[in-house]
């Protein structure tokens, strides 16, 4: 009786033991969470409610600022505009091209290396210099991109400086750098069991039937993956528009994050700007929660009966 | 694929083995057509950045520089500035952005691993919710930690200064977190339990065991974090604002404002290639390490 009592003791205090230990070794995420996550989101939903202008003090006013995103600042719900459109098609059209170029990668072809290489190659070099390249190839008379079209007979293009289009070449650079969903599709490409594909091969499956019916399936969780990645990635566009379009012209580039940026950081609205990022908070969260729930319906877990 | 087209393709096709070879041709053009439009705005970097000076302003452009000015790359980061940030040399930035890589990689990869070697071997109470508030915070974007974060480098004083862009990341980063987390699960958990049968610690099995097992994911994680805090703009934008504290990418930024008239096209393409260029080098000489780091993640979680 004595021995198992000291034993249980003896176990509980190398239990208490190891929970010391554990917490000593997530100690550092604890502490970073509440100090650089947790902490500042609470103060600034508090601030949300104050005007303050970082040198005077901060004035009580109740909702106004959660009011005035939906009134008078006519350029919030358009920058919100703006920034949807964006991550709509640069994350549609880059996961269509980063799976295309996975798919072609996947066919037992020469120099595998070097094909990786080149179109992962731009991933590399995304924020600033990559904007300035891209800022110098769409410029008027001088833009590579214009003198291409004048070759071959049709009309130069403002690209960065027409409303309607100036968007559109963002996605388009956008599109350069679709480098790390094609390596995670060709890695999910090449874990696909070929059984299926000998089964389908016995049915006289065309390619695009196999595509679909056999690879889509089983490739919808890195999709999936992909297209929450890419959301939560692009919907913090913000070096682009910083550096090749200032927002312009006529805001048609104003992203969410300038106008929070320049709200912040040039206007100093601390207590506006916090409201702002606690909009967006929750847009990205019920843009994420819905997903997964949309998942449900179009993801298929391999080995999953629910 | 209609009945009739198909048969108009084996009447032009005759045999199988031609049919295999036209998919071959069609597989190495569509390559070859994606392969130059993703390479030609490197090679329209370079070749502005090699060109007369004179020459970057003719149209139509030329293809190929010449004569060939390597004299630009010089030019870009020594004279010709007509700025106040042209009195601090250069190389000035190029240390800034440096001592916040060298910090943040080192930073993120140590801190992380430990807290993910918890999460991966260890049992506490609060684990589960613990690990479930890492996988959350994954959805916030800097945007939205901004201005919270700036107010609190206000109030401490830090603003202006490097310590905002090198202390957090001592404290692991979510994705790392949960990236580092998957790999260690991957390692077999006897190895750990024969090392305590020995009286090894935990630290020494974290320090002895699994980190040297898991060298390829942490140097993964190392090079991908490496371009992250080189790249990094809106950190350092927010954060720094006297020109002897710039990082390059905000140099970079500025580059053209510096300049009274038109912009210099050769220079400031010679300044973005020589800042991409360790990213570049890195890449070309780690690129396994770079494919693992974007893959370790386990789908089917």
């Amino acid at each position: 009786m004595a021995a198992t009592a000291t034993a249980g003791r003896a176990i509980r205090k190398a239990k208490a033991q190891e929970t010391i230990t554990a917490y000593l070794f997530v100690a550092p995420w604890i502490i970073g969470f509440l100090l650089f996550i947790g902490g500042p989101i609470i103060v600034s939903f508090v601030l949300s409610f104050f005007r303050w202008k970082v040198i005077n003090t901060p004035r009580f006013i109740g909702f106004d600022h959660y009011a005035a995103m939906f009134t008078t600042d006519d350029l919030f719900l358009h920058s919100l505009g703006v920034t949807f459109r964006f991550v709509l098609y640069s994350v549609l059209l880059g996961n269509v091209i980063a799976l295309s170029l996975a798919l072609l990668l996947n066919q037992r072809i020469r120099g595998i290396g070097v094909w990786r290489t080149i179109f992962y190659l731009p991933a590399v070099v995304s924020g600033v210099a990559g904007s300035v390249l891209w800022a110098w190839m769409y410029s008027g008379e001088l833009g590579i991109f214009n003198n291409l079209l004048i070759a071959v007979g049709l009309e130069p293009q403002a690209w960065l400086w027409n409303e309607q289009l100036v968007l559109g070449s963002l996605v388009a650079k956008s599109l350069w750098n679709i480098g790390v969903p094609m390596v995670i599709y060709m890695a999910a490409l090449q874990g696909l069991p070929q059984d299926l594909y000998e089964a389908a091969d016995l049915d006289n499956a065309g390619e695009w039937t196999k595509f679909l019916s056999v690879t889509l399936p089983l490739i919808s969780p890195v999709i999936f993956f992909n297209l929450v990645m890419g959301i939560i990635s692009q919907i913090q566009t913000f070096a682009e528009p910083y550096v090749m379009t200032k927002g312009g012209p006529a805001n048609a580039t104003l992203f969410l994050g300038l106008h929070l940026y320049e709200n912040a950081f040039h206007f100093l609205k601390m207590g506006y700007a916090s409201a702002m990022a606690w909009i967006m908070f929750l847009i990205i969260f019920v843009l994420t929660m819905g997903q997964f729930g949309l998942a449900r319906r179009w993801v298929y877990y391999e080995g999953q009966s629910s | 694929m209609t009945a009739s087209s198909t048969s108009l393709r084996n009447v032009l096709l005759g045999n199988r083995f031609r049919r295999g070879l036209l998919k071959t041709v069609y597989i190495y053009s569509a390559l070859f057509v994606y392969a130059v439009l993703f390479l030609l705005p490197f090679y329209w970097m370079l070749n502005t950045s090699l060109k007369e000076p004179l020459r970057v302003f003719q149209i139509p452009p030329d293809w190929y520089p010449n004569p060939v000015v390597f004299r630009n790359y010089l030019d870009a980061w020594v004279s010709d500035r007509t700025d106040i940030a042209a009195e601090i040399p250069v190389y000035n930035y190029a240390k800034n952005t440096a001592i916040i890589t060298v910090n943040g990689v080192i930073a993120t990869t140590f801190s992380s691993a430990l807290i993910a070697y918890a999460f991966a071997r260890m049992d506490f109470p609060g684990k589960q919710a613990m690990f479930l508030g890492v996988i959350s915070t994954l959805m916030i974007p800097f945007t939205v930690l901004m201005v919270p974060q700036f107010i609190l480098w206000k109030n401490l004083n830090w603003l202006d200064t490097f310590l905002p862009l090198m202390v957090p990341y001592w404290f692991g980063s979510a994705w790392n977190v949960f990236l580092l987390r998957q790999f260690f699960m991957t390692i077999p958990l006897e190895y750990d339990e024969s090392a305590r049968i020995d009286g090894a610690t935990h630290w020494t099995i974290f320090s002895r065991l699994i980190v040297p097992l898991s060298k390829p994911a942490l140097g993964a994680i190392g090079v991908l974090a490496f371009v992250f805090f080189w790249n990094d703009f809106l950190g350092p934008l927010i954060i720094l604002s006297k020109p002897q504290n710039f990082t390059l990418t905000m140099y970079l930024a500025n580059f053209s404002v510096a300049f009274v008239r038109t912009t210099p096209w050769h220079l400031y393409m010679a300044a973005s290639l020589t800042i991409i260029s360790p990213c570049l080098i890195l890449f070309f000489f780690s690129q396994r390490a770079f494919i693992q780091g974007i893959t370790i993640t386990d789908f089917k979680r």
